[in-house]
């Protein structure tokens, strides 16, 4: 009991410090759009270990930079059509880019699909 | 070489593969939400430039504000069908919709709101409740600068591909 709750006190520390320990972090698939599978090796599915939707997102445009700009703008904002999805959950109704994930989540990039005559 | 055929850039052709199934669902949906317009994904298989719909689902349209000439399709609707989709081995390859009373062609809104070239995108028109036309189109270029809408033909296959 004393170690769990000097782990939770180390997670509490880390946490309000801007940080999650390196060690906390779990491995995180990303689902690839079929048409960005040609800047991510072709691969559907790719794993980083990160600990939130930014560092999870950073993480797969560091391993593919091609990436970037498909995702990011020029000034490194996400694009206004890529919505990103922990599991089922849209993150603009969780925190955003500072969800938290853990090891086995999935993180699915969708676009904003729309027209009209 | 086929001059009938739309042609990528680099020359390859450009083909949309679907069942008549599936594609007799596409253009029944635009009849049934006419005279609003209809939505759904493609799903299937890429296969150089080849795209193969082996299914198609319906999506919910989130305009409900503008339904007679604007979709949006429902992300919730979109996740769950990828989801789906992928269970079954399925990828999201395009999407589809109607336009009620107007020509099957891709429109500015169109282009401005369609993103990641290499999704097809096809349009049927439905006309006082009819399906008329059904064309596809291939979002082609590198990126959100300089992407097209080209004609992409589309392959009825008696049998699913």
């Amino acid at each position: 009991m004393r170690l769990y709750r000097r782990c939770l006190q180390r997670l509490a520390r880390a946490e309000s410090a801007g940080g999650i320990p390196a060690s906390s972090k779990g491995m995180t698939k990303i689902n690839i759009p079929t048409p960005l599978r040609q800047y991510a090796g072709k691969q559907p599915m790719v794993q980083v270990k990160a600990g939130s939707i930014a560092e999870a997102l950073s993480g797969l445009v560091s391993k593919h930079p091609d990436l970037r700009r498909h995702l990011y703008t020029d000034e490194g904002k996400l694009r206004s059509f890529v919505n990103v999805y922990l599991n089922d959950e849209d993150v603009r109704y969780l925190q955003k880019e500072a969800t938290a994930v853990t090891d086995g989540d999935t993180i699915s990039i969708v676009p904003s699909i729309a027209g009209g005559r | 070489m086929d001059f009938s055929v739309p042609l990528c850039l680099c020359g390859e052709s450009l083909m949309l593969k679907i069942g008549k199934t599936e594609f007799d669902e596409i253009r029944r949906h635009g009849e049934e939400t006419y005279p609003h317009e209809c939505c759904g994904l493609l799903l299937g298989r890429t296969d150089g430039h080849e795209r193969i719909v082996t299914s198609v689902a319906r999506a919910g349209n989130t305009r409900t504000d503008s339904a007679h000439n604007r979709y949006n399709i429902d992300p919730k609707d979109y996740i769950r069908i990828q989801r789906e989709g992928r269970e079954r081995g399925e990828d999201v390859i395009g999407f589809y919709h109607s336009h009620p009373d107007h020509p099957a062609r891709w429109s500015p809104t169109d282009l401005a709101e369609a993103h990641w070239p290499g999704y097809s995108y096809v349009i049927t028109s439905v006309e006082k409740g009819k399906a008329a036309v059904t064309n596809s189109f291939e979002l082609t270029g590198s990126d959100e600068n300089d992407k097209k809408l080209v004609d992409e033909k589309i392959e009825v296959t008696q049998a699913e591909t």
